[in-house]
């Protein structure tokens, strides 16, 4: 990955008027309530917080928690459906929520803008992004003497080079991370007092993403901005923020500067959270957090984590916790202080067994391989053994191959040459042109269980297609078997009849691991199986996964962009960097001793919780705590 | 170990899960109950029971010349009499179930020969797709009546050949909307799943890829059974249609047509040819009513909502 703004050196950026603004909060939320229509059941209720100028807030909360929601409110908006029923956003002490139209729009990009997820969707696809960096300055004249200085400063405080050439670019013909560079200094444009970033980094690689990570944090601070950074990626926020307020279930369930929230924990959900991200630094067993959030008017009386909740009283069911105040830092929770004195339990080591190698044959053997989209190569000189029994991981940033690598093995893409054997049999390339035997005993797991699920099929028959397909099984012997993998998954047989759409995320993917399963492979290949899902729920369908290997005698290949989670579940590792195998070992070599720069970039980059606080100074009280409290 | 005895969420009622099983059951169940579904069908089957009903009522025979030529409305004859002195009630009644039948026909067929063309070329690609959409090009050129009257008026007005025209004028518009929505669908992992198992195209197409094109498949279908409608009806007016003396709304707009002079019965051409409007406008009003629940429109704002919340978007 070559972005030429990414490893220029940074400009050093003057750092304009001293700004004075630091210290008074200039953004205040107090008791936000948002509903679904007029009078349906509330999304986010009871939302407060404050942000410092040049303080950065992390809002963070897994899909449907109502981060967003509540990010959007803070520029007035809400949803098509939404409505905002109650509270204030103070901005600077004038309510943002009570304004008319005509002044939201001139306070949306001038005095609040939003860094929405993707930028690949968000930035004009026609337009240079020369004239789209311009469009806000234009459209607020005041913000600024001279447009097109301006915009040349912007461009240099989100190290984007701003030579005429890049400014008539289009959006396509930048990086991922140059265009969310470019989204960032848009907002940056008008000098805003309030910056919402809305999971700005999340389709980047980690490298990328800590440059874009620390351009933010550097802004917020020089101009004195507050900015509001919703994740659902707790190491991301951990490097970035100073304060974090945890949300589950449309409220803020516990508020505390970052160091407190992430060094110890109180709230039970903070600390499920917590205990689910795993470490690159040690083999971790990970713990996820059972069950689902509950949706908007389906949620419990009392507190709506009771349901998952390990610490659950009685009380939990009917009482809603009020905030309150414990380890100096704001918590919704009954049993806060009980809980404020448990250490937090993290995490057992795990001994993987170690399979004695040097007498096995490896299952899966790549020679030479070279793989090529059209007639360019994205892969080459690919060597690789996978042991029976033991797990695989092919680590790689975005745009590495490593998609393409397993897609060649499994048979989806054709165009490679070179000797891929499978426990001495030569595969051909493309899964039709390959025995049935061979397809049964190699089984491929999507990265996405959002598309790999028929939406028009139940679970029972998605589970028992391949079982048709691969063997002669009379209809009781079929659902026997259906019924048995479902239950290895960990899911009941009352799932037998629902349909995808029915389904969760992390239930969806073990419906996929179950498809898989089913046929009783030797070969599993999992393509970034849990990149699409929760960090509570990963860590579930990692351990399930862990588990499963070891009690079918699996070999698997785990491919991912997330070198923390390798430790977790795999034995070896190889490390691919554009299209090349650049290291290759155990996983403890590979992570503890990286032998390649490209290896030990990737591991310094790795957004770490450990890193969390540290380039703040520490406040003694949470700036926002005070006002949940209130 | 992590615990990892799995939550059973209740049954959810979104409108989400409700599009199962039988998805165009519950198309149809939603679409009827908006207003503009409501009045189309009420419409359509108002026109369709009086073409049901009517031959069995008709108080003349059809064929039977009962008074004289365009007899103004009367106690006698309701609607007057036509050009050759039959009675225009009668005939109405008798003249509308062969040309619901055969628009009914066409329309099948029209979709068989469409959607297996569309689904065949996008799921195949390459050459199958270049032979297949090419042809579609070479037969859109021909306007669609056009098109059907040179096979009618090259091979003769036989009823069977009047159906096949009219329903292989169709296919092209249909095969390339299934096509590009069969490009979508085929895209997804689940059919990628299925091809690596080594399942065969035919299998693949039927099994996997034909359930998720329901919505485009029915919409379509009220689309084209509306042409159909005017398009036979057009050919009979163009008298290629079935021979007389047989009672036919389009034929008798057309052999009648000089008894719109203030001197004779109108009604002779009035009334078919408003049967004919109001059963297409109650075709197209039910379609569009269908397009809007399958395709998304119509949904309440607080549906949209909870669709997205619990992730239906597909990444």
């Amino acid at each position: 990955m070559t972005t030429m703004s990414d490893d220029s050196a940074a400009a050093p950026v003057e750092p304009p008027t001293p700004n004075d603004g630091r210290g008074h909060a200039r953004l205040e939320v107090k008791d936000l309530r948002i509903c679904l229509g007029e009078s349906g059941p509330d999304v986010v209720s009871e939302v407060s917080f404050s942000v410092r100028a040049g303080q950065v807030l992390g809002l963070v909360g897994e899909s449907g928690s109502g981060k967003t929601t509540v990010a959007l409110a803070l520029l007035g908006h809400a949803r098509r459906g939404l409505v905002i029923s109650n509270g204030s956003v103070l901005l600077d002490g004038a309510d943002v929520l009570s304004l008319d139209r005509k002044h939201l729009e001139a306070l949306r990009g001038a005095k609040v803008a939003y860094v929405p997820q993707d930028p690949s969707a968000s930035l004009n696809p026609t337009l240079r992004i020369g004239s789209q960096l311009k469009e806000a300055l234009q459209v607020h004249p005041e913000a600024s003497e001279d447009v097109d200085e301006r915009v040349a400063q912007v461009m240099a405080e989100a190290h984007i080079d701003a030579s005429p050439a890049m400014l008539r670019r289009y959006p396509h013909q930048l990086s991922g991370g140059q265009q969310q560079r470019v989204a960032i200094a848009m907002a940056f444009s008008c000098r805003p007092s309030l910056i919402v970033l809305d999971e700005p980094t999340t389709g980047l690689d980690v490298t990328t993403q800590r440059h874009v990570l620390d351009t933010v944090r550097t802004l917020c601070r020089t101009y004195g901005v507050a900015a509001v950074y919703v994740s659902h990626d707790l190491a991301v926020v951990g490097g970035l923020v100073a304060d974090v307020a945890v949300m589950y279930a449309g409220r803020v369930i516990e508020l505390g500067t970052t160091a407190q929230v992430f060094g110890s924990p109180v709230h039970p959900y903070s600390r499920g959270l917590l205990a689910a991200v795993p470490s690159p630094d040690r083999a971790e067993m990970l713990t996820g957090i059972d069950g689902q959030p509950p949706r908007p008017g389906r949620r419990p009386p009392g507190c709506s984590f009771a349901p998952r909740c390990s610490f659950v009283i009685d009380a939990c069911r009917s009482t809603t916790p009020e905030p309150v105040m414990a380890a100096g830092r704001a918590v919704r929770c009954l049993r806060a202080s009980e809980i404020e004195e448990k250490e937090a339990a993290r995490t057992a080591i795990v001994t993987h067994p170690v399979a004695d190698a040097s007498l096995r044959a490896p299952v899966l053997t790549l020679r030479d391989v070279l793989v090529r989209y059209g007639s360019a190569p994205v892969l080459s000189g690919i060597n690789l053994d996978v042991m029976p029994e033991s797990c695989l991981a092919v680590v790689g940033e975005s745009g590495s191959g490593k998609t393409t690598l397993a897609r060649c093995i499994v048979g989806l893409h054709q165009n490679w040459t070179g000797d891929m054997s499978f426990e001495g049999t030569r595969l051909a390339a493309g899964a039709r042109r390959r025995p049935k035997e061979l397809l049964q005993r190699v089984q491929y797991i999507f990265q996405n269980p959002y598309t790999s699920l028929n939406p028009r099929k139940t679970v029972g028959q998605i589970v028992s297609q391949p079982l048709e397909h691969f063997f002669d099984l009379s209809l009781a012997e079929r659902s026997q078997k259906v019924q048995r993998v479902l239950e290895d998954v960990s899911l009941g047989a009352d799932f037998f009849n629902r349909y995808p759409d029915q389904l969760s995320g992390g239930e969806r993917q073990r419906v996929a691991i179950a498809r898989a399963l089913v046929v009783e492979p030797d070969l599993l290949v999992c393509d970034e199986v849990t990149s699409a899902l929760d960090v509570s729920v990963q860590a579930i369908i990692v351990e399930l996964l862990r588990r499963l290997q070891s009690e079918h005698h699996l070999a698997m290949i785990f491919i991912t962009h997330n070198l923390a989670l390798v430790r977790s579940i795999a034995q070896d590792a190889v490390v691919l960097c554009e299209g090349r195998l650049v290291e290759s070992g155990t996983v403890d070599d590979v992570l503890e001793h990286p032998k390649e720069a490209y290896t030990m970039r990737l591991m310094e980059d790795v957004p770490k919780l450990a890193r969390a606080g540290v380039a703040w100074e520490a406040a003694p009280q949470p700036a926002g705590a005070a006002a949940l409290l209130a | 170990m992590a615990t990892l005895t799995p939550t059973v969420p209740s049954p959810s009622s979104t409108p989400a899960t409700k599009l199962r099983r039988h998805q165009w059951l519950s198309i149809i169940g939603q679409a009827i109950r908006t207003p503009r579904g409501a009045i189309g069908l009420t419409l359509s089957t108002l026109i369709v029971l009086l073409a049901a009903i009517g031959p069995s009522v008709a108080p003349y025979n059809p064929d039977y010349f009962v008074g004289a030529p365009f007899a103004k409305p009367s106690g006698q004859f309701l609607l007057g009499t036509d050009y050759l002195g039959r009675d225009v009630l009668s005939r109405t009644l008798d003249g509308g179930w062969e040309l619901l039948v055969m628009a009914l026909a066409a329309t099948v067929f029209g979709l068989l020969v469409g959607a297996s063309a569309g689904i065949s070329a996008a799921y195949l690609r390459g050459r199958s797709d270049g032979l297949i959409m090419r042809t579609v090009d070479v037969i859109l050129a021909f306007p669609q009546l056009v098109f059907a009257l040179l096979l009618v008026s090259i091979l003769g007005p036989k009823l069977w050949l009047i159906v096949l025209a009219v329903g292989f004028s169709h296919a092209p518009a249909v095969a390339r909307v299934l096509r590009s929505a069969t490009l979508d669908v085929s895209e997804r992992d689940f059919v990628k799943a299925v091809e690596l198992q080594g399942m065969r195209s035919s299998t693949v197409m039927r099994k996997e890829i034909l359930p998720n094109l329901i919505s485009p498949i029915m919409v379509e279908a009220g689309l084209r059974l509306t042409y159909s409608i005017v398009i036979m009806a057009g050919l009979s007016y163009l008298t290629f249609g079935p021979p007389p003396p047989l009672a036919n709304w389009g034929t008798d707009i057309g052999l009648n047509q000089l008894g719109l002079a203030p001197a004779a019965n109108l009604w002779s051409v009035v009334v078919p040819a408003t049967l004919i409007a109001l059963l297409t406008i109650g075709t197209n009003t039910f379609t569009d009513a269908i397009a809007r629940v399958a395709i998304g429109v119509d949904r309440k704002p607080e549906e949209a909502v909870l669709i997205d919340n619990i992730g239906l978007q597909t990444a």
